[in-house]
């Protein structure tokens, strides 16, 4: 387990883990998507304008789950002075970004055919909205400090104090009025009692999947960049840069 | 070892009173937060009197009104316990039906109907194909509620 902290050894564990990742991840796109889109039957009350939740559902969950592992990568990086964290939260902030931003896009197309509207400040959407001022803040505080120590602990701390949001998305819908339906899914007594028809649901729950395995794919090709640009001065990857120009077919 | 670990609970010690603080401040502005208030709400007098305000609820069945060739609406709003007679001209979203959940944006007039600007439909959050929904219609009688669950009111 300790070998693979080393980012050396991490570096080349994800270069042979992100061939099959990405293999399994565009298989389940595909069966997600063909069961969403051919396979389920309409809605009986919005028709076909329903089958954007099987996009905007799963990149709404990963948007709030990639904020909660950048915030416990921040908290490991702070307290154990791990590299690896530091490099897995700074990986991750672009593509919990984009996450949020399809999340609200899509839920603003569906919003207005649906409800009448594309925005409304109601707790659900605005807090959503805010999560995603946190991922930009992140970014740009990362990009504004040079030293990469100093950095990833200003970083960190950012991501911690925005983590009193991920509760607030995801009770709005609970604790105010909002116009956000509830969550259909996710408490015990809809498991019992569900609020979707199964042949919906199936689609649902594969787009998920492969929405959480696209995730660790494209976060570990990230790390690898993000490894070989903080020890571009160590041995090693000088070795696999000069080994690359020698022969480019030998390395994926 | 030791120091780390005072760092770990420092930090998560931050974390817990930050969040404690926003739950403070949250619950201090719950009433600026609100969407939108029920008619039982309104009737209470919680509602402001005179601003621009939303007031929640479902369509009553059998109370819909179009007029001035389908623009203006007259319907009633309630949540099952208190109800207001709600006034709207423009364009209704495609889920505007009796018995559906809407959230209509506007203010009383002095005989106490609600003069809306803009009607917006709430989705229950149930998702079915229609050959389910005629089924279940016919399980329940005609005009009984398709949702399996109805809406819930916080007050």
């Amino acid at each position: 387990m300790y070998k693979y902290a080393s980012p050396k050894n991490f570096y080349a564990l994800a270069g042979r883990l992100v061939p099959w990742l990405g293999t399994i991840t565009l298989l389940l796109f595909v069966f997600g998507l063909y069961l969403g889109l051919y396979v389920a039957p309409p809605d009986y009350q919005q028709g076909d304008s329903y089958r954007i939740m099987f996009i905007h559902v799963p990149a709404a969950w990963m948007s709030m789950f990639v904020y909660v592992l950048m915030a416990g990568a921040g908290l490991v990086g702070l307290v154990w002075n791990i590299k690896l964290a530091d490099m897995l939260a700074t990986a991750s902030a672009p593509i919990g970004a984009s996450l949020t931003l399809m999340a609200l896009v899509t839920g603003s197309l569906w919003g207005k055919p649906t409800w009448g509207t594309y925005w409304v400040w109601d707790a659900r959407l605005t807090s959503e909205l805010f999560l995603f001022f946190l991922y930009l803040g992140f970014i740009a505080l990362q990009a504004a400090i040079d030293d990469p120590r100093r950095s990833a602990r200003a970083g960190a701390v950012l991501a911690l104090v925005g983590v009193v949001d991920i509760p607030i998305i995801h009770f709005s819908v609970i604790w105010w009025n909002t116009l956000h339906q509830p969550a259909s899914i996710g408490s015990l007594g809809k498991i019992i009692a569900p609020t979707i028809y199964p042949t919906m649901l199936h689609p649902l729950l594969i787009m998920s999947l492969a929405f959480f395995l696209f995730f660790f794919t494209v976060v570990l090709i990230r790390m690898r960049g993000e490894i070989l640009a903080r020890e571009r001065h160590t041995g090693w990857v000088m070795q696999i840069v000069r080994s690359d120009a020698n022969a480019p077919e030998a390395r994926p | 070892m030791k120091t780390r670990h005072k760092k770990l609970f420092l930090i998560l010690g931050g974390v817990a009173v930050l969040t404690v603080a926003s739950i403070l401040v949250l619950n201090a502005f719950r009433n600026n937060l609100v969407f939108y208030f029920t008619p039982t709400q309104v009737l209470a007098g919680k509602a402001p009197a005179h601003g621009l305000f939303r007031v929640g609820g479902l369509v009553e069945k059998g109370s819909i009104h179009k007029s001035g060739g389908g623009l203006t609406v007259d319907f009633v709003i309630t949540d099952l316990k208190k109800s207001i007679p709600v006034h709207y001209h423009g364009i209704l979203p495609d889920l505007f039906r009796a018995g559906q959940g809407v959230v209509c944006q506007g203010r009383l007039n002095t005989q106490g109907q609600f003069i809306a600007d803009q009607v917006l439909a709430k989705h229950d959050a149930t998702y079915m194909p229609p050959e389910v929904a005629q089924e279940l219609k016919h399980a329940h009688g005609p005009g009984a509620p398709v949702s399996s669950t109805p809406y819930s009111y916080k007050p």
